[in-house]
């Protein structure tokens, strides 16, 4: 059976594409573990019961998917011009997504490109008005992908900054024991930072963001730290973090068993948009200052959400959950003032390297 | 000011028209929020007061502002030179140029005795910089006893007084259009972000500021004092490479967020991207500001520093009609001379 047909049985039919952020539904997380078990073919050793994948010899690491997003801008940047393209075991591409959104450093210049890299986008024919990071995704898809195909890259880790108080969270679509694992590693290497895994209960074949293109992927977002700014200690994680990833797989490709265990990630289940006025659709009110830089802090009912600017408090309502991209700048436009998580616990077969 | 004694009372004109402007950078939302709330409420003379303060309520750059972006075509805050608001207009000129003799019709003109008394233009900054009124005199004292007052009715805020000493004929910026002008900063904040403290922090400045005006205009006699005034020296540029242009290093961590906190020669200014430390080479201690401001990196300004010292404010009172009508006797005839 064709490694594309397994996903689709796995996964079903696919979903029409919404907006970023959208909300997912709730999940049976067995069935979420077996679908992503399709996804990687991968074969279970049952003597062991330690999972094994191929080895992860190509990676990708992008940066500047979003234009203003500087740590990966200039993280891509000083590793192309140290021309970093091979340590040990691992072949490193280094890609600059978005060069003309970085050139101005804005978002983007015409569509989000985070945003384009949906089935139905990669394959959509491209005309003299198709929007820049439409051609762009397309172009990615050719040199890092094709997504879902075997030539695709092993590992596709895409670098984001947020202006919301993230500390440093790494980003998974499904529960793929390999990213998993290696923000369990991060999680226990790194103590400088908070270090937090966000899902998004979304199936592959109806994944937009540039990192669904890799086999196993997932994006590092960094924050606070303001759209169009550099700050040394956010550039300086980012970097630790890149740095560990490629130590855990030169370790995974020479061998090593990585522990079973268990993580704790964060899966968004909704979002919230802020208070607007009905006539002109600006926002009338502000985070609170009591929800704004407490990310990942449970929100319970009767928690302040928003002030409003003539001094109104607005107050959640419904059940307990985590509130994530608490007050993110490119999120006004998508109308979302914060995410809204449930706290999931997962658990790790041990893994190692399949040999041939 | 000449041979003050300490305890003589300056008296200056009347402050009967002021201007709160906002947006003037559309990505500084703080500033446009404020204005668009004050424009819902549309107070703009208070009936029930003795001496009525005329608030103009402006948004400045509204193409900018409805795009979220800094400015359209160039920065409108450095527009305000006589040069640029006196110069030819065509059709080609850029959007900001046009606006600012918009703004020059509606709040000046500069230098003329038609223009607003007060000028607060509502700024945002990513540096940590608290509060800062910032202006072009270290003499205005005006400026100077709205700032103490500030200090005196916000205590939580850090705030500072910031003088960038440019002759009248080159400043630039909307403030510098009214006879008394300054620019309202504060920060942190990221540009394209309403952070709820910022804004409530902003709203509470420009209330006592207007509170201040009124009071000076109904004759409150305001003692004067010393204020700890920040005059610009210079920028430093951040390292950049020689063929991109691009930085090649980021403020260090031991200085980022540190505004006004004196660098010394030596002390830690830029980390590179392979982690070496580059150190500030001044002779002389002095006090950054806007240190990482996201929007200078296109200005080739890393971090400005300033020399801090104290300045003495006379005590001020509003003049009375008598004092009013002989000065502008002599104003006229020194206009006829």
């Amino acid at each position: 059976m064709s490694r594309r047909n397994r996903k689709r049985r796995a996964t079903g039919r696919r979903k029409k594409q919404e907006v970023a952020g959208r909300p997912a539904v709730n999940r049976n997380i067995q069935r979420l573990l077996q679908a992503s078990e399709c996804q990687a073919g991968l074969q279970r050793d049952k003597a062991m019961e330690s999972v094994s994948f191929p080895p992860q010899s190509s990676i990708a690491i992008c940066g500047g998917t979003h234009g203003n997003e500087m740590t990966g801008v200039y993280l891509v940047r000083e590793m192309q011009k140290h021309k970093v393209d091979k340590i040990g075991s691992v072949s490193i591409s280094t890609v600059l997504s978005n060069p003309r959104a970085v050139d101005v450093c804005r978002r983007y210049t015409e569509t989000d490109l985070n945003r384009c890299f949906t089935d139905a986008l990669l394959s959509s024919p491209i005309t003299d008005s198709t929007p820049y990071e439409v051609r762009r995704a397309q172009e990615l898809n050719a040199q890092l992908g094709p997504k879902g195909s075997e030539k695709a890259v092993d590992m596709l880790i895409d670098l984001h900054n947020t202006t919301a108080n993230m500390g440093l969270c790494l980003i998974f679509y499904t529960a793929d024991y390999l990213p998993l694992q290696i923000f369990k590693y991060i999680q226990n290497k790194m103590s400088s930072v908070p270090v937090r895994a966000m899902q998004l209960d979304i199936p592959l074949s109806d994944a937009y963001s540039l990192d669904s293109l890799g086999k196993h992927s997932f994006s590092i977002e960094v924050g606070p730290q303001p759209n169009g700014v550099l700050r040394a200690d956010i550039f300086n994680i980012v970097k630790e973090a890149v740095d560990h990833t490629i130590a855990w797989l030169q370790e995974f490709n020479s061998g090593s068993t990585f522990e079973a265990g268990e993580v704790e990630a964060f899966t968004v289940v909704k979002s919230v948009d802020y208070p607007r006025d009905p006539v002109t659709g600006e926002i009338s009110a502000a985070i609170h200052p009591q929800l704004q830089d407490n990310d990942f802090k449970l929100l319970k009912p009767g928690d302040p959400i928003f002030l409003s600017f003539t001094g109104e408090t607005v107050k959640h309502e419904g059940e307990e959950l985590y509130p994530l991209f608490v007050n993110e700048c490119a999120y006004y436009e998508k109308k979302i003032a914060f995410h809204l998580a449930q706290k999931r616990t997962f658990k790790l077969p041990s893994i190692h390297m399949k040999k041939d | 000011m000449g041979q003050m004694e300490v305890d003589e009372v300056m008296c200056l004109p009347r402050l009967p028209r002021v201007a709160v402007c906002g947006g003037t950078h559309g990505n500084e939302l703080s500033g446009v929020y404020l204005v668009r709330e004050m424009l819902k409420v549309e107070k703009k003379v208070v009936e029930e007061e003795e001496e009525p303060v005329l608030v103009m309520i402006v948004l400045s750059n509204p193409r900018a502002t409805q795009q979220c972006h800094r400015y359209v075509d160039t920065d409108l805050n450095r527009c305000f030179t006589h040069a640029t608001l006196n110069g030819p207009m065509s059709d080609t000129d850029p959007y900001e140029i046009v606006r600012s003799q918009e703004l020059n019709t509606l709040l000046g003109p500069k230098g003329s005795r038609q223009a607003v008394d007060l000028v607060c233009d509502l700024h945002n900054t990513t540096a940590n910089m608290g509060m800062c009124l910032i202006t072009y005199s270290d003499c205005d004292w005006i400026c100077l006893h709205i700032f103490r007052h500030l200090q005196k009715e916000i205590p939580d805020i850090p705030m500072r007084f910031i003088h960038f000493d440019v002759s009248n004929k080159e400043s630039y910026s909307l403030d510098s259009v009214g006879k008394h002008g300054f620019a309202m900063e504060i920060g942190p904040q990221p540009h394209g972000v309403v952070r709820s403290n910022i804004y409530t922090a902003m709203k509470d400045g420009v209330q006592h500021m207007l509170d201040w005006v009124r009071l000076f205009n109904s004759g409150t006699m305001f003692k004067g004092g010393f204020v700890d005034v920040f005059t610009m020296v210079k920028h430093i540029d951040y390292p950049r490479d020689s063929v991109t242009h691009n930085i090649t290093a980021a403020i260090h961590p031991h200085l980022q967020d540190r505004d006004f906190c004196l660098l010394h020669p030596e002390d830690p200014l830029f980390q590179t991207f392979s982690g070496e430390t580059l150190r500030y080479k001044g002779k002389e201690p002095l006090y950054p500001f806007f240190i990482n401001e996201c929007a200078y990196y296109e200005k080739g300004i890393a971090l400005s520093l300033a020399r801090k010292r104290r300045v003495m404010v006379p005590s001020i009172r509003v003049e009375t009609e008598q004092e009013q009508q002989a000065n502008d006797h002599e104003y006229s005839s020194e206009e006829e001379n």
